[in-house]
């Protein structure tokens, strides 16, 4: 009896203090010291409405943004409230087949071979929200096409985006999509947010 | 991808080796300092609190359990943590902390969850932005973090006082043991980590999703047009830090560590793999300190390390090499299925081949989607019985029960009475060292040939082929070894999952550890026998490779016709599609 007595008491006051205060203060400090990323690192308009966040990848499939990785995220491509990857093995025919589907889009439009395989399939969260640079270096004769923009000046933007290995080694060299398409956006001096 | 990669990967690999091994004795030294009842560094802040937590819960700090009495308390106190998570996931509709109104949870789903959660394995047979809400998250899951993790390595710490004690009966007092690990090695790591999370982009609020206009609308496949996209927000930090330190590695979301919010920048990553290696490995340190002979320790350390790396190395290549049927459709580089693109190839296999060597089970890549070989080093790792480092206390106390076994058949083959640090090998040493290892083997084999020989086991299945037969032998080798990652394709939330799911992580985790405080109260018993000529050294290179080989023998007797029909198979068929 002795024992259960014991147990419940610290149980409660262990979890008080694991479950209550520690969150609590995390929140507090976070929030104080990082606040813009402790909400979520999100990206607001001229107007301030919420254009999304530089850390959830969304979906592009004009030809004038550059496109981002396949998602398989549930109903929809990068839904944010159901994240998770395709699942498929590697020899799964399925695979294969959505693999070869995404070449096929990719050739209508106009991008050549070969195909970094990040830009061909899917993410593990399936709101990856960066592709490789040679992903975005490829799509850039289409960007350009589609906006009558010089190919060159894209290609200058995009290696500026290009954010390199932490420390340089750690990681990898990434393109953030989101970010890059609205400071495209920016350079055509067109507010982004608009259709 | 980038194939020139390959340098900056190992340098990332190495460099992560390198810094391990530096903190295992500080960090070892300070938690048997602690576990001791030494002061510490943090002792002026700490001890206050600790010693009005033992006056209120009526702890006694010169009160010793006998094996018996610290096995009873364990388990009361563990089946007190799943009684009480069962009632909060059951209630969630009516708790606070609920801004989306998530419904309770299944009856089956909440059996599986609870159980889950307080074994240390952290499988998660439901999505968690979908399915738990803020309190959840909090006062159930991330206390149950803390707790299952304090109870690993409080059943460690006892073994350890087992061999360092001599002619004595108590190994220790379990209350104050969960408690000083709580207080002064989970809590002040997890703060620190916490907040360097919040730094690099993990979110920790308390709001509601954020609603996004897109910058894109577009048309979904069901012709219905999206412009909006719902952002989830909570306090994901917070349990992030513990979930890693803790080797617990349930997710805060469905895609786990590969979500952006709880692994956005290289950076976490990195520290991610390092925080759910550190205390595994330094606790081979705190034995070394606890036992005298910090020889010891190391010996346990280079063994793990030794089958650690040879797994990395295998999963780096298996990954780079890519997957044959991809390249042929003009796809190249890596496949990068279930990857995300800021981890690098280094980042991501470094942390599938940890979190499996770790009983730890966050994912930063969808293992099912992992070429054949990656996905069987990581399901190896796994069924060696989380001895490579293994999870927080479980894998150290696995472990001494492998070297045991393996000081056994070394005294077998030269005909001497064994002995380890000075206890002699006995009968009963064995029964439960034998016990604590083919305990979640013998559940494995059972629990997979359910599952296959049943219609309820089969219709989960969602990869055809070898792969299938993979998914479900990950499934039990993750539950019964209390790691937590799937082949997620895989359909386990339904009753016949959770069920069997939950009754393979209860076995795997009590059962070993009840037999490990047994054979811890057998050895405290026992008079010290000092070293003699006919004594086997048990810190020297010959002893770490022995102890490997009989790790590698007794996982590769257990597993190899299972294995060889899943991955091996798939790699066959893989690489014959050229």
């Amino acid at each position: 009896m002795r024992r259960i007595k014991t147990a419940l008491i610290l149980f409660a006051l262990l979890a008080i203090i694991t479950g209550g205060i520690y969150p609590a203060i995390v929140t507090l400090v976070a929030r104080t010291a990082f606040p813009a990323a402790a909400r979520g690192s999100l990206i607001f308009d001229a107007g301030g409405n919420v254009l999304g966040s530089s850390l959830i990848g969304q979906q592009f499939s004009d030809a004038k943004y550059f496109w981002p990785r396949p998602s398989s995220t549930a109903d929809h491509p990068y839904n944010a409230m159901a994240s998770g990857g395709s699942q498929l093995g590697p020899t799964n025919p399925e695979l294969a087949r959505e693999v070869s589907e995404r070449i096929d889009a990719l050739k209508a439009a106009g991008v050549s071979a070969p195909f970094p395989s990040d830009l061909v399939t899917s993410s593990a969260s399936g709101l990856d929200p960066h592709i490789s640079p040679e992903a975005a270096l490829v799509q850039i004769p289409r960007v350009a096409k589609a906006r009558g923009m010089n190919e060159d000046d894209i290609r200058s933007i995009v290696f500026r985006m290009i954010e390199d290995r932490a420390l340089g080694f750690i990681g990898a060299p990434r393109v953030n999509v989101l970010q890059l398409n609205i400071k495209l956006g920016d350079m055509e001096g067109k507010a982004y947010g608009k259709r | 991808m980038q194939n020139a990669g390959i340098f900056f990967d190992v340098a990332e690999i190495a460099s992560f080796l390198v810094i391990l091994t530096l903190l295992v004795k500080p960090l070892g030294v300070y938690m048997a300092r602690v576990f001791e009842g030494e002061k510490v560094l943090l002792s002026p802040v700490i001890s206050p609190i600790e010693r009005l937590i033992c006056r209120i819960a009526g702890i006694r700090r010169d009160d010793e359990m006998d094996w018996k009495q610290y096995a009873l308390s364990m388990l009361v106190f563990n089946a007190l943590g799943i009684a009480v998570l069962l009632a909060i996931l059951l209630l969630q509709g009516m708790l606070p902390l609920n801004p989306q109104h998530l419904p309770a949870f299944s009856w089956d789903l909440a059996i599986n969850t609870a159980v889950s959660f307080v074994s240390n394995t952290n499988w998660q047979a439901y999505g968690g932005e979908s399915a738990a809400s803020y309190a959840t998250q909090m006062a159930g899951l991330t206390v149950q973090n803390f707790l299952s993790a304090s109870t690993g390595i409080a059943v460690a710490i006892a073994l350890i006082r087992g061999f360092a004690r001599r002619s004595a009966q108590t190994i220790g007092n379990f209350w104050l043991d969960i408690t000083r690990c709580a207080l002064y090695v989970l809590l002040p790591l997890a703060f620190v980590f916490s907040i360097f999370l919040v730094s690099q982009g993990v979110i920790q609020n308390f709001s509601q999703p954020v609603k996004a206009s897109l910058v894109e609308q577009y048309h979904s496949s069901e012709e219905k047009v999206v412009s909006e996209q719902i952002i989830p927000m909570g306090p994901v930090a917070s349990q992030e830090a513990i979930k890693m330190l803790g080797t617990n590695g349930g997710g805060y979301f469905n895609a786990n560590s590969a979500h952006p919010f709880e692994n956005p920048t290289p950076l976490t990553n990195f520290f991610e793999i390092l925080m759910m290696a550190l205390i595994a490995a330094s606790l081979t340190a705190t034995f070394g300190y606890m036992v005298g002979d910090s020889k010891q320790g190391w010996a346990i350390y280079t063994a793990m390390m030794i089958i650690f790396i040879a797994a990395i190395g295998i999963l780096y290549w298996a990954e780079a090499s890519g997957n044959p049927i991809l390249h042929g459709l003009g796809a190249y580089g890596p496949s990068m299925e279930g990857k995300e693109v800021r981890m690098g190839l280094g980042g991501t296999t470094l942390f599938s081949a940890t979190t499996t060597a770790e009983s730890c089970g966050a994912v930063n890549a969808m293992h099912d989607s992992l070429t054949p070989v990656g996905g069987m080093v990581s399901m190896t790792l796994m069924l060696l019985g989380e001895v490579v480092l293994g999870g927080v206390g479980s894998g150290l106390y696995t472990m001494l029960a492998f070297a045991i076994t393996a000081v056994f058949i070394a005294g077998l083959m030269i005909g001497r009475t064994p002995e380890y640090l000075g206890k002699k090998i006995e009968v009963f040493e064995i029964w439960s060292s034998m016990t604590t290892i083919l305990s979640a083997g013998i559940v494995v084999l059972v629990t997979v040939a359910i599952a296959l020989s049943t219609e309820a086991g089969l219709s989960s299945i969602m990869n055809p082929g070898a792969h299938g037969l993979s998914e479900i032998l990950y499934a039990y080798a993750s539950a019964a070894n209390n790691n937590g990652s799937a082949f997620a394709g895989l359909n386990a939330n339904t009753v016949f999952y959770n069920l069997t799911t939950a009754a393979a992580m209860l076995v795997g985790r009590f059962v070993p550890a009840v037999a490990v405080l047994a054979l811890s109260g057998s050895l405290v018993k026992k008079k010290y026998i000092p070293p003699s000529a006919g004594t086997l050294p048990t810190h020297q290179t010959a002893f770490v490779l022995w102890l490997v080989i009989v790790v590698m023998i007794v996982g590769a007797l257990t597993y190899f016709p299972a294995l060889s029909l899943g991955p091996i198979i798939e790699h066959i068929i893989m690489n014959g599609v050229r």
